[in-house]
């Protein structure tokens, strides 16, 4: 093989369906990560209206003066947004070839039995869309106070706790963090495969790890709202 | 027993098809699910009706030739191929979907017979290991670990059937690509291609209008010869190892 | 009898060279013409077949500079019926340092082969064996290794030594699949052009020599015509002559038929090898057999009951009711007597009424005694998948009741003649595999076809090929070329009389007949009498055949009783060949045994003073008597012995 043909066919595998795969592991990983940090943060509700609404102002200023007033927040965020297209880009892209790979008039026309395919890796692709719609909302809500179920306000303490004594602002989060644990559940295994690292030796360990965060996480951000709306945090 | 079979039916490449329903009666439990259609196809042709095509060739699960959809599972009920299926798995009066193998990259040829040359081309873009007729050094001058030749073999056993691709939600072909890449890559002989291999192959299956894979794990489930998931970690960490070398 | 046959001139083989034995190999190459590299772009090679000798052979020869042009009839190269070979393949390596050699496995060759075979093929096949292993590393074929990483090597078909190279019980399998990605990579490289789901219906010859086929695009149904410069046959066997066999439902003569009937000469065609272990019919749909390895027979024991038609449980049978009739008639091999032996000594008991499963068509082979020997796991370790696999077909646990065997039709010495250089009588075309007659004889030794296949393709036809091709290219031809022409007219014709016929059987149905008359009088034992009485009933339902078969549809599309019934109309005419040189040889050798020709203790009796030949036929027309040509068989390093087991 001639050597400009690989370079072609080494470039034409950089928008592989696993190089996709590859930067939707990575970013993902990357918002898996973040996700761990929020989560801690938002445990500090418990030490009261101070504490947390201090945190918050610390992510603010992370950095200064190297940096100018919210630089490093900013650098976060655009991480996570660049992470969360790439990550929604590639989601789709392959969604998109998995359609044309079995197209419409080329479908089943008995319903295709699940062997042993989970529910978390068959909900993937919904459950990622709900989180996507969730995010947005989610920024709405306690980033930006757009919306402000419960009443605006400028301390992010009162935010929370506003918002969640209202049944159908906790029963939103509920749902999503329940999708967020699916998700995690099966994309956290499924990077480790992507990326390489998955063996039949070490996919016991694998799966228990995936669980584990996933379910760190999950309890991890039910714990404030809940607290919330039973009055532990008021 | 009796067995109600619903047969998809298609005339030939690109005609509409539809599930067509057939009796066939006095099945025994000692047939094979391709002598049942045997029996079918020998009616058939008695009341001058066209035979129900499939493919088949060893019967006897090495060849891959078979393989059809049996009531939305790929290969059917059992974990083997449909010409080791036999009909002590089903019941009388039971009612059998049999569709062909269904994607884009496999198109029906006709009834339950499709074209699987797109693996044949996966292969021709590097599943193999150049060593032209005559040129091979003594077979001991190069010992191989036995965890490693056992890996190999392991993924060596695949019968290039298809059922993978049935299965998977996303028709994706990567198991079988994988199957191969860590075939030849866990051997010595299959070092010096092995960048070069992972990323033509992934490159000739995208191509082919496979989908890509996710991870879901259905193919593995279903595959005649037990070819694991792990093949694809093995095949994903190769093409990522290739790209990120730079040693094409 | 001669009413049966016309005897001819005898033939013999031109091209080996003489002297000793070792260098007859190496003195052939170097007298054999070589083509300059540049010139093999312009010369182009058909083969037809992709099974082991088919897609070795296109692979060298397209990295050789050829331009190959590939056919087989499944939808890919790599289902060639090779894949299904299990138990290995022999080389001389001597890793054991067992006192194995090239001359050794020349020597248990030709005595296997019941000296039915010629010293020097067999000889240069010993020879280039040990290649074989190390090319078939160099591609990848995982072999079953040692934990030093070394090649394990295990002994087969009761030979003294070890040398039989495996990977698990699918060495067929990686074989092939070494052999396809070495023939994909030509493609690649557009050397070799495939053509899948064809199937090559007719050979074309002009001014005498083999220059095409004429091909049905199974898809479509297009009668194409491909020329070439020379044309290698490599489509395998013909055991589904008898129907129910351990072969692929698809293999065929077809091709190889064609070709004899356009003047090649077909050696030996009665000569098939019937394999002991297999699992028995089951009932009248059933459509193949299914080999177990004979690895069983090491720790197997084989037996039937004493008394015919004991209905009993077999686990309810007492020992001193069984008979175990191998250990009992050859005390010292026992169960692990060769093929032939046992299988014939199986249908004997049958035959008295012994046999056990449905038909009364079986013997028992039984773990009991190793299960209490070794332990179940050891057995488990050892035969694990082999008792899955009978258990998947047959839904019985062989570790608790006794697997029922019985033996099938598995592989065919016999074939198209050809010489040294693997040419057939009509010059330019070439037959390697076993659609040749050549290496095995009168009875081929077990894990010795996939040598004789790889030897064939990737080391013995690329060299002798050259010596015709390089008085090519020949003459341009095209579709009006007369002869061409005329063959694709004969071919669609027959395939018009086959879809018009509209009569009231199907071809599975004559396929099945067939196979039943040539079992009962052509199978394991023959005899005069039913030899002769099998050709008449052949004659009768061939000629009710294209009078009364039913094929359905087309001819443009795919189908699949189309295909059956061209293969099984040239079954027929096979089959009546096979009958009359069974009837000929009226004598017991190899894997046959002729009833009239027996010790007094019943054992095989070889006529060598009579029989010592390869009866190559030609065809003179269907139900017209064939022409014998005998080509002698000396032997100057291998002493002639009759084989004793007792
Ligand atoms: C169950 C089983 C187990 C065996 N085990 C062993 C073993 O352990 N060791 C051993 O040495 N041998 C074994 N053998 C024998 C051995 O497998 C075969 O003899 C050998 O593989 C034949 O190889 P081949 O290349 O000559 O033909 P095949 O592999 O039969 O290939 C024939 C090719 O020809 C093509 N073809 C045929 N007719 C046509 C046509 N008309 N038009 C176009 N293409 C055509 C087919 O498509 C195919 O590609 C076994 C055989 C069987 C049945
Ligand atoms: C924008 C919204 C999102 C969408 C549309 C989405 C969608 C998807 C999809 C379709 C997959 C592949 C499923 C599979 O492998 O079978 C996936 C994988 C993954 N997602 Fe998301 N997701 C989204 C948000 C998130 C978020 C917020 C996180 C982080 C918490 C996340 C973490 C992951 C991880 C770790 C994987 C595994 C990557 C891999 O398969 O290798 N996703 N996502
Ligand atoms: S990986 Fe398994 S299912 Fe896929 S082609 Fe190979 S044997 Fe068939
Ligand atoms: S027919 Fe060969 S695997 Fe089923």
């Amino acid at each position: 093989m001639a050597n400009s043909t690989l370079t072609k066919q080494r470039s034409t595998a950089f928008k592989s369906t696993v190089a996709l795969k590859s930067a939707m592991a990575v970013t993902g990983g990357i918002l898996v990560l973040f996700l761990i940090v929020h989560m801690y943060g938002n445990l500090m509700i418990f030490g009261g209206q101070e504490v947390f609404d201090e945190y918050s102002h610390h992510i603010r200023v992370i950095g200064e003066p190297m940096l100018p007033p919210e630089g490093a927040l900013w650098i976060i965020r655009i991480v996570l947004l660049a992470s969360v297209l790439i990550h929604a880009y590639a989601a789709f892209t392959l969604w998109a070839r998995a359609r044309r790979a079995r197209p419409a008039g080329q479908r089943y026309q008995t319903r295709r039995k699940p062997v042993q395919q989970t529910y978390a890796s068959r909900t993937m692709r919904w459950g990622g869309v709900i989180l996507a719609l969730f995010v947005i909302y989610h920024i709405l809500h306690l980033t930006t106070n757009n919306i402000a179920p419960g009443g605006a306000s400028d301390s992010p303490y009162e935010r929370v706790v506003n918002g969640f004594q209202i049944w159908w602002v906790l029963l939103t989060y509920l749902i999503a963090m329940i999708a967020v644990g699916f998700h995690l559940r099966h994309g956290i295994w499924s990077a480790t495969q992507t990326l390489g690292a998955n063996k039949a030796s070490r996919q016991r360990v694998l799966n228990i790890t995936a669980t584990a965060i996933a379910l760190v996480i999950t309890v991890g951000f039910l714990i404030p709202p809940f607290s919330v709306f039973f009055g532990l945090v008021s | 027993m009796n067995i109600t079979l619903r047969v998809w039916r298609q005339k030939g490449r690109g005609d509409e098809g539809r599930m067509v329903t057939y009796k066939v009666e006095d099945v025994s439990q000692d047939m094979s699910f391709l002598e049942m259609l045997d029996v079918l196809n020998e009616k058939l042709t008695l009341a001058g009706e066209d035979p129900v095509a499939f493919d088949h060739d060893c019967r006897e699960g090495i060849c891959g030739a078979c393989g059809v959809v049996i009531n939305g599972v790929a290969h059917g009920p059992e974990t083997t191929t449909t010409c080791q299926l036999h009909m002590r798995s089903f019941k009388d009066g039971d009612v059998i979907d049999v569709e062909p193998w269904r994607a884009k990259a496999f198109p029906v040829i006709k009834d339950l017979v499709v074209d699987r040359g797109a693996f044949d081309r996966i292969i021709q873009a590097g599943g193999y290991i150049s060593a032209p007729t005559g040129t091979a050094p003594d077979a001991h001058a190069n010992p191989i670990p036995k965890a490693d030749a056992d890996r190999a073999f392991d993924a060596a056993t695949c019968i290039g059937c298809g059922a993978c691709v049935a299965a998977c939600p996303n028709a994706s072909g990567m198991l079988f690509t994988a199957a191969k890449v860590t075939h030849l890559g866990m051997l010595p002989q299959g070092q010096p291609e092995r960048a070069a291999r992972v990323v033509k192959m992934v490159n000739q299956h995208d191509e082919e209008d496979f989908g890509g894979c996710t991870n879901i794990g259905e193919c593995a489930a279903v595959c005649p010869k037990g070819i694991p998931l792990d093949t694809i970690s093995q095949l994903n960490k190769d093409l990522l190892g290739a790209l990120a070398s730079g040693k094409l | 009898m001669t009413e049966l046959y016309i005897e001819g001139d005898p033939i013999r083989d031109e091209k080996a060279p003489e002297g000793p034995i070792e260098q007859r190999w190496d003195k052939r190459r170097f007298s054999a013409k070589l083509v300059n590299p540049a010139n093999r772009r312009k010369l182009s090679v058909i083969i037809v077949g992709t099974g082991l000798a088919g897609a070795s052979a296109a692979a060298t020869l397209g990295e050789a500079g050829y331009q190959v042009s590939s056919f087989c009839y499944q939808d890919s190269p790599r289902r060639a019926h090779s894949i299904a070979a299990q138990g290995g393949i022999n080389a001389a390596k001597n890793y054991r340092n067992d006192g194995d050699s090239i001359y050794r496995l020349f020597y248990d060759t030709v005595k296997g082969g019941d000296f039915r075979s010629r010293e020097s093929n067999v000889y240069r096949l010993a020879q280039v064996s040990v290649e074989i292993i190390d090319q078939c590393v160099a591609q990848g074929v995982p072999f079953a290794r040692e934990y030093g990483g070394l090649l394990d090597n295990r002994s087969f078909g009761g030979v003294q030594v070890s040398r039989t190279f495996y990977a698990r019980g699918q060495t067929g399998q990686q074989l092939l699949i070494g052999a396809y990605q070495a023939l994909e990579r030509q493609v690649a490289a557009g050397t070799v052009k495939m053509h899948t789901r064809h199937e090559m219906l007719e050979l074309i010859v002009v001014d005498g020599r083999a220059r095409g086929i004429i091909a049905r695009d199974m898809v479509t149904g297009e009668i194409e015509t491909h020329f070439a410069d020379a044309v290698v046959l490599a489509s395998g066997g013909y055991g589904n002559v008898f129907f129910l066999s351990t072969n692929a439902m698809g293999c065929n003569v077809t091709a190889t038929w064609r070709a004899h009937r356009k003047g090649a000469l077909f050696a030996n065609p009665c000569f098939t090898q019937i394999h002991p272990t297999c699992i028995p019919v089951s009932g009248d749909y059933q459509s193949k057999l299914t080999l177990m390895s004979e690895s069983l027979r090491n720790d197997g024991r084989i037996w039937v009951p004493k008394k015919a038609g004991d209905q009993r449980d077999p686990r309810q049978i007492p020992e001193d009711e069984r008979d175990y009739y191998l250990e009992r008639i050859y005390p010292s091999f026992g169960n692990l007597v060769p093929r032939d032996i046992a299988s014939r000594a199986a249908k004997n008991v049958c035959d008295e009424g012994r046999g056990v499963g449905p038909g009364g068509l079986g013997v028992y082979l039984d773990f009991a005694d190793a299960i209490k020997r070794m332990g179940r796991p050891a057995v488990e370790a050892k035969y694990g998948n082999l008792f899955d696999m009978y258990q998947r077909i047959t839904g019985e646990n062989p570790y608790e009741v006794p697997m029922r065997i019985y033996p099938a039709v598995h592989y065919t010495m016999g074939g198209l003649w050809v010489d040294y250089d693997l040419q057939s009588t009509i010059p330019g075309l070439f037959v390697t595999g076993e659609a040749n007659f050549s290496d095995h004889g009168a009875n081929r030794l077990g894990a010795s076809a996939l040598m004789q296949g790889l030897a064939d393709g990737y080391f013995v036809l690329p060299n002798t090929i050259n010596d015709y091709l390089a008085s090519g290219p020949f003459e341009k031809l095209d579709e009006n070329t007369p002869e061409a022409k005329e063959a694709a007219e004969s071919v669609r014709a027959r395939i018009n009389k086959l879809l018009s016929i509209d009569g009231n059987r199907t071809v599975d149905s004559f396929h099945r007949e067939l196979g039943h008359i040539m079992w009962e009088y052509c199978g394991m034992e023959r005899t005069e009498e039913g030899l002769r009485k099998a050709i008449e009933r052949i004659r009768e339902l061939r000629d009710e055949f294209w009078q009364n078969v039913k094929v359905v549809g087309t001819n443009d599309e795919l189908n699949q009783s189309l295909e059956k019934a061209g293969r099984v109309a040239d079954f027929f005419e096979l089959a009546e060949l096979m009958c009359i040189d069974a009837l000929h040889r009226r004598e017991s050798c190899g894997g046959h045994f002729r009833a009239e020709s027996q010790t007094e203790d019943g054992e095989a009796l070889r006529h060598d003073d009579e029989f010592a030949y390869v009866a190559a036929w030609e065809f003179t027309g269907t139900g017209e008597q064939p022409v014998l040509h005998k080509e002698n068989l000396e032997y100057e390093y291998v002493e002639m012995k009759q084989r004793s087991y007792k």
